[in-house]
């Protein structure tokens, strides 16, 4: 299946390898080069490439490429997954996942890909298991690994991967017992220049971080079931379970996980809980623009929209803007030709609003669009979906554990169009 | 360079050492002598004996090896070490021995005998780390070593070495492919293991060994269906590709008949009338030859264990269950993939990319399956451009009649985009919509002039190469367009739109008489300026024009041709010189210069638009082979379906216990067999061959409901579908002992509802009043309300009819029975023995006990519906059906079989005066979800002729239409059945303690109040209870208080609870509460029963 891996960075240095059958040259790269090359924007590099003796998969993420070399028939998506996972463990081990993090802890990334595949075959893919087999590093471990001279390879034998959870680590022990659900929730939509919704959707995920000794069995049930339109869970819930009484009922790995990821049926209309009024203006003849945006409160269900931010991508013929916020912080990037607008929290008594002109380009006619404006946001303390987690009961241990349960609303993928 | 940061890292590690000199060497610099020296210092450290100095050095050669350095000439130093003590140590080293074992055979082989002591090795772990190592040095004389340590490790007592033992299998395999049959013995074995650990692991190396060896699968196959759920998500991808080419070699394709339908359907669509009816004999003729199709248990057994996959977080595996239910499930069950595939679109660019090749590819095939998430598909500015293109294919696919206004205005926004890739694109994708949909076609065209005048050129380069391909369809209405474009040649400076003008004035010359010689004119003062391609269209348009205008443009024909006879690229000199001969004529020429203008100016069909994913299905999807539409190394061709299936009994195992039932269940079937065949030869061909695939499906509606139970629990599932076969086949034989005792009655019952409602409506006044105390009150009310309208009168009969069901109908067969007697043939799926209503309606209660929200203590039992005012609506107006009509209903009666069914009653008169053949349901087009029971196929309908069906269909709890075809034999109709939504509900009954109870736990959003005026002749009671039960299916509950009314329903797929309250306060004021969770349900309610009192 996977042959090798190359890491390559923004400037197209290759500086990670890893090959987990013979040896592939990296002048096979080449090949990722000339795609690289012709595709203008790093996101725009074809996912799989094919070369007169291998293809070649990759991922871009964190402004690295991963690319995978493989030799024979494989289902793309699977290579592309894996790599994905690749990237979420070494997030998870590093904190950050950046080229710098990685040359730092070489030795670790290579044995923790060295676990993650045998002969190009997934192996261990659970962080849960990973961290057992290969420490990750912590500031405490490293002055200690320097003194005395150890590394980061587990001295037990794990034994993760020959439990029937084999997402979960065993002897858990804590002294503080918690449970901590965040039910966080996305809302994907496209406004219309006249400020009707086109399409919108409620994405939502619970991330759990579980701090629980033992091996807890947990049951979270929720008020209303049913607006979960379309769920896919983390391996360890019991999908019969929820089949039948709609109740999630799991061993939770150890640490932070997601725990189900759901959509919410479109027959429910989606609250949208902020409008933008906009006037944005290309005179033919001028060589001047007028741009005004108003952003302000619509379905909060009397919360606060907070972390506010607009970003929109100008079209080329502008050559500068001056614009006043009438609150917080705005940047235009002449050469990106980006504006974005921090505006923080919308004070609904005073609407927080962008004014001011745009300096076109001389000689050129105006632009045939009008930007799209990207929007993001955040609503504490709510899930627009109306979803509310009844309760969260925890069999098989004695213990009381500490539980929490968070909502947010987000913006996710959030446009309007003008 | 980027090397430096790591090379800091090394630098402090070896500075601490007390040599940093070294260290500050680059990689690139001074190389040989520093390398040599530093190595050196490698090998001293290695060869120390303190361990920290060990790992020091072992960390750092495996830095340079991850950096991709070359470490190799450090061998022996390392190999030494392999039997450090240190665990860490050696696991670097082990690392190191892998990477460069192959380079280095001679040496490797010190290392073997330390990790054959590893096989040994009490501890599991660590046998299975040293076959890991072992079977991954690729040093070919250790071969034989690695076949024993295999052999040995496939029969291990822990499942980890036994997995570790399938992973080496294919690294062997590639290091000595003549090991093979030993392998394929190991992998025989290691396949009949029973643990999730191994199975994975196992198919895979079965997938890079002997993918051929499909007769290995057989016995294994019940076992890995079984225990799939539970593997880990990587092998469950491998196992589910697998066993789809399996699934294609053993069983019959679930879609045989369809298969045929389809074809014919699509031909119909877009070939001339001649094909048309030629084809209907062909299919005619196929249908004759069809065989009742049953799937087999084995079949199902796949599809039931791999469908949960779909909520898998891991999108390969998604991706694989979807391609397996599109390569496998019968059409109607592939619908429930899209939802999945969907939301795989919310993840990572690189998915989306995958994901939509594959809709892409689907949606050509399935259309409807992905129309009602046309949404999801549309495109933002912040997209990636591959994704923006995958995207639009795929709304151009989806793009039909009753969308493509939606996707147009889509389409507008688009393509005043900045990306330039993607406004081309878009003109491109409108091109295609509007050869495909003729209605919008004008429109399109319209839309692509207007961008003739567009400022970038490009946008304008593109749409003139859209517009000449309009054109070629229907040229004589667009001479406006035509020379609109010509004039643009003096703008357009992209050759190929330069080229697509001139060969659209050469083509349609006569349309343009004046302005194409003015073109040529202009065209010939460019020529030696003008790109290759367009200077052929010149050519072109010169040869035409001599042909048809021969007096004004001689001259510069010749002049053209002259000019093109020194041209510098081969191709135009060739060109010219043919053309020359052809046209001019001379006494050389022979006799193809009388055909020159048949040759030039022969109508030349329009060109299709085509995705360019058609027919890209025959690779498998998801594969990478299907991605790149090219073979890749290793691609298993998806065998096409067989036959005649193969022998299931390949399957059966001797003991196990799992599989124990299925086979038992399977020879019971086999059995009674022969019980079918006899019955067949009573009651004729038709029923059985429709009543066949319909005890299939119930075993399917079965299958979901009991394939909830966990992989252990199999057993009992299986028994229950045991069981329920059993029964279904114990109503058969109930139906066929008695042939014209039963089922005349329940056909009769609903055949005489509607003959009743038009002939006989003085017999439901006196019937009426025989009522129940129950129904009492709607009676009254049907019966007063009778007067008031034709409308209203097939009410009252309906009454009748639900009472005959109580009470055991037999006085009323009456004189009708002997008009129906001739319709019985086409008796629909046993609706229901007759007295079952109660029977039917426990049993749906404790079908839906498991879905209701309720504690236990209430249990609301569902009431036998009430049967209030039915209406009928149109399905098909015997104009657009050419003479045949259909009307439906909804006959609130539970749908036998399926208790999450709503029961909709179509009524078929053929008003033609020939017979209409083969009636049936085809190519349903439902949103995710949603589930139609089709009613079993009208063999024929003589002239003049009524029959009466009932079809159930599941909403979902949504007012959407479900949309399929009504084929005949000749035909295909487009009709929809749009629910009202208080017909999505069934009445339950509940106690008004139990109702408050209720209520309270349905507040604050799930609550909608309104206000309302009653008017004058609704302020009785028994009439706002008639109207409300006439606008939805709802049961009322008692209610202490004086004016007020409630009601209580539950719908029909979910079983959320519906409650209404109406409160009549003084006067003409009154407010109606609506409490579901269900808020949609609830608002378009409120609205219905509003409408319905305010009437």
């Amino acid at each position: 299946m996977i042959h090798s891996l190359f890491l390559i960075n923004a400037s197209g240095d290759i500086f990670l390898e890893k090959h987990w059958k013979s040896v592939v040259s990296r002048s096979v790269c080449d090949y990722f080069f000339e795609a690289q090359e012709r595709a203008s924007e790093a996101e725009n590099v074809p996912p799989v490439i094919s070369t007169p003796h291998h293809y070649l998969l990759s991922v871009y993420r964190h402004k690295i490429f991963f690319v995978a070399v493989i030799q024979t028939e494989v289902p793309p998506l699977f290579v592309i997954e894996f790599l994905h996972r690749v990237v979420d463990t070494f997030q998870d081990y590093f904190g950050v996942c950046s080229e710098v993090m990685i040359k730092d802890n070489v030795v670790v990334v290579y044995e923790v890909l060295e676990e993650m595949l045998d002969n190009g075959f997934p192996l261990a893919t659970e962080s849960n298991i990973l961290k057992e087999l290969i420490k990750p590093p912590t500031i405490l471990r490293t002055v200690v690994n320097t003194i005395t001279g150890s590394t980061n390879v587990g001295d037990q034998l794990p034994t993760g991967q020959l439990s029937v959870v084999p997402w979960r680590r065993t002897g858990v022990k804590y002294t503080n017992n918690e449970a901590y659900f965040d039910v966080i929730e996305e809302i994907d939509a496209i406004i219309d220049k006249s400020g009707s919704t086109i399409t919108a959707e409620i994405q939502g995920v619970i991330d759990a971080c579980v701090k629980l000794t033992g091996m807890p069995d947990l049951t979270l049930s929720f008020m209303n079931p049913r607006l979960l339109d379309d769920v896919s869970f983390h391996p360890c819930v019991r999908f019969k379970r929820w089949e039948s009484e709609r109740i999630l009922s799991f061993i939770p790995p150890d640490g932070n996980f997601r725990l189900l990821s759901y959509h919410v049926s479109a027959q429910n209309l989606v609250a949208i809980p902020v409008y933008v009024k906009h006037n944005i203006n290309f005179r033919d003849s001028s060589s001047l623009g007028r741009f005004e945006i108003t952003v302000g409160p619509k379905q909060t269900m009397g919360k606060t929209v907070e972390g506010v931010m607009v970003t929109s991508q100008m079209p080329k013929g502008v050559l500068n803007m001056s614009l006043t916020p009438s609150q917080g912080t705005h940047i235009f990037d002449p050469v990106t030709k980006l504006l974005t607008w921090d505006v923080g929290k919308i004070n609904p008594q005073k609407l927080p609003s962008l004014k001011g002109s745009m300096n076109l380009q001389a000689g050129t006619s105006k632009p045939d669009e009008n930007p799209t404006i990207n929007l993001q946001f955040k609503i504490q303390q709510l899930a627009i979906s109306g979803l509310k987690v009844n309760r969260l009961d925890m069999y098989g241990e004695k213990y009381k554990p500490f539980k929490g349960i968070k909502y947010m609303t987000k913006a996710g993928k959030f446009q309007v169009r003008t | 360079m980027a090397a430096s940061p790591a090379y800091g890292e090394e630098k402090g590690g070896s500075s601490s050492l007390g040599e940093p000199e070294y260290g500050h060497d680059p990689a690139s610099g001074g190389i040989f002598a520093s390398d040599y020296k530093r190595h050196d210092d490698l090998k001293e450290m290695l060869d120390s004996n303190k361990d920290s100095l060990k790992l020091e050095a072992m960390k750092r050669i495996v830095a340079m090896i991850a950096w991709g350095k070359n470490a190799s000439d450090l061998f022996p130093a390392v190999v030494k070490n392999v039997a450090c003590k240190n665990i860490e140590v050696k696991k670097l080293v082990y690392v190191y021995l892998v990477r460069y074992a192959e380079e280095q055979q001679d040496l490797a082989l010190l290392s073997i005998s330390t990790f054959q002591r590893g096989l040994k090795d009490p501890n599991q772990l660590i046998r299975a780390s040293a076959l890991r190592v072992l079977s991954s040095i690729r040093v070919p004389i250790i071969v034989p070593i690695m076949m024993l340590a295999i052999k040995e490790a496939a029969s291990d007592m822990s499942p980890y070495v036994r997995k570790t033992a399938a992973h080496a299998i294919p690294k062997l395999y590639s290091l000595d492919s003549d090991q093979k049959d030993q392998l394929i013995e190991v992998i025989e074995k290691l396949l009949a293991d029973k643990t999730t650990l191994v199975a994975g692991s196992v198919v895979m190396a079965f997938e890079e060994v002997c993918p051929e060896r499909i007769d290995l699968i057989h016995k294994n196959y019940r076992k890995l269906c079984n225990l799939l759920i539970d593997v880990e998500e990587w092998g469950q991808v491998v196992i589910i590709n697998m066993l789809t080419r399996y699934a294609r070699t053993q069983f019959l394709s679930p879609n045989q008949n369809e298969s045929l339908l389809e074809e014919s359907a699509e031909k119909a669509f877009y070939g001339s009338e001649e094909e048309d009816t030629k084809d209907a004999k062909a299919e005619a003729a196929s249908l004759a030859k069809r065989k009742p199709y049953v799937m087999d248990p084995d079949h199902r057994l796949l599809l039931r264990n791999t469908k949960p996959l779909l909520q898998s977080r891991n999108a390969a595996v998604v991706m694989a269950v979807a391609q397996l239910y599109f390569h496998l499930a019968p059409k109607a069950e592939v619908g429930v993939i899209a939802k999945a595939l969907v939301r795989l679109l919310r993840s990572h660019s690189e998915v989306q990319y995958v994901v939509l090749q594959n809709v892409a590819t689907m949606s050509i095939k399935r259309r409807g399956m992905f129309e009602p998430y046309l949404k999801s598909f549309y495109i933002r500015s912040t997209d990636p451009t591959q994704i923006k293109i995958l995207k639009l294919e795929v709304l151009t696919n989806l793009a039909n009649e009753t969308n493509i206004s939606t996707i147009l205005r889509e389409f507008q926004t688009y393509i005043r985009s900045m990306d330039k890739d993607f406004v081309a694109a878009t003109i491109q994708a409108i091109g295609r919509c509007a050869t495909n949909i003729g209605k919008v076609r004008d429109t399109c065209l319209n839309g692509l002039v207007q961008l003739l005048s567009n400022r970038d050129e490009l946008v304008v380069a593109e749409s003139v190469v859209v517009i000449k391909k309009l054109l070629q369809m229907q040229p004589a209405q667009h001479s406006e367009i035509i020379k609109h474009m010509a004039k643009l040649t003096d703008n357009i400076q992209v050759p190929m739109a330069r080229a697509s003008i001139l060969w659209l004035i050469g083509e349609y010359c006569e349309h343009v008489p004046k302005i194409a010689p003015d073109v040529l004119r202009k065209m010939a003062k460019s020529f030696t300026n003008e790109e290759d391609i367009v200077k052929l269209q010149v050519i072109n348009l010169a040869a035409k024009l001599y042909l048809t205008n021969s007096k004004q443009s001689k001259l510069l024909t010749q002049y053209v041709l002259n000019l093109a006879k020194y041209d510098q690229n081969y191709d135009i000199r060739d060109r010219a010189r043919f053309i020359r001969q052809l046209i001019v004529p001379t006494e050389k020429s022979g006799a193809l210069n009388k055909y020159a203008k048949k040759l030039f100016l022969a109508q030349k069909p329009a060109p299709i638009l085509e995705s360019s994913f058609k027919d890209r299905d025959h690779f498998q999807l998801g594969s990478l082979s299907h991605l790149l539409n090219a073979k890749a190394v290793g691609y298993q061709e998806l065998p096409d379906w067989p036959d005649e299936a193969p022998d299931p009994s390949v399957r059966n195992v001797e003991v196990p216990e799992w599989t124990k039932c299925t086979s038992r269940e399977k020879r019971k079937d086999k059995v009674e067999k022969p019980f079918y065949s006899d019955s067949e030869g009573e009651s004729g061909p038709t029923e059985s061959a429709d009543s066949e695939p319909e005890s299939d499906s119930e075993e399917s509606g079965s299958s979901s409901s009991s394939g909830t139970s966990s992989s252990s629990s199999e057993e009992q599932s299986e028994d229950k579908e045991g069981e329920e076969e059993e029964e279904e086949k114990r109503k058969k034989k109930k139906e066929k002992g008695g042939p014209r005792k039963a089922s005349p009655r329940s056909v009769g019952s609903e055949e005489e509802e509607e003959a009743e409602g038009k002939k006989v409506k003085k017999a439901a006044g006196p019937q009426g009043k025989k009522g129940h105390a129950e129904t009492s009150s709607e009676e009254a009310s049907a019966s007063e309300s009778s007067s008031s309208g034709s409308d209203s009168g097939t009410e009252a009969p309906t009454v009748v009819e639900a009472k005959r069901r109580k009470v055991i109908p037999s006085s009323k067969a009456g004189p009708k029975e002997i008009s129906l007697l001739d319709l019985d043939d086409f008796t629909p799926p046993p609706p229901q023995p007759v007295p079952s209503s109660s029977i039917i309606s426990t049993s749906l209660v404790t079908d839906l006990e498991g879905l209701t929200l309720t504690d236990t203590s209430l249990a609301p039992a569902l009431l036998s519906p009430a049967f209030g005012a039915v209406r009928t609506y149109e399905l098909l107006h015997r104009m657009a059906g050419e003479g045949l009509s259909v009307e439906y209903c909804f006959s609130r009666r539970p749908f036998p079989g399926d208790p999450h069914m709503v029961a909709v009653q179509i009524q078929i008169s053929n008003n033609t005066d020939a017979e209409v053949k083969s009636l049936r349901v085809s190519e349903p087009k439902l949103l995710a979800g949603m589930r139609i029971q089709e009613f079993p196929e009208i063999e024929s309908l003589a002239p003049g002729d009524t029959a009466s069906v009932v079809m159930g269909i599941d909403f979902c709890d949504s007012t959407q239409a479900a949309n399929f075809q009504l084929c005949t034999h000749t035909r295909h109709f487009y009709v929809s059945i749009q629910p009202p939504v208080g017909e999505l509900m069934a009445p339950v009954f509940m106690s008004e303690n139990e109702f408050r109870k209720e209520q309270g736990k349905l507040t604050g959003m799930s609550e909608i109040t309104e206000k309302l005026t009653l008017p004058e002749k609704c302020r009785s009671d028994h009439a706002i209870v008639q109207q409300v039960t006439s606008a939805a299916n709802v049961g009322r509950v008692p209610c202490g208080a004086d004016n007020e009314y409630r009601f209580a329903a539950k719908t029909v797929t979910s079983g959320s609870l519906v409650l209404i309250t109406l409160e009549w306060r003084e006067g003409a004021a009154a407010q109606l509460t609506v409490n579901s969770e269900k808020m949609v349900i609830g608002t378009m309610l409120v609205k219905d029963i509003i409408q319905a009192l305010a009437q």
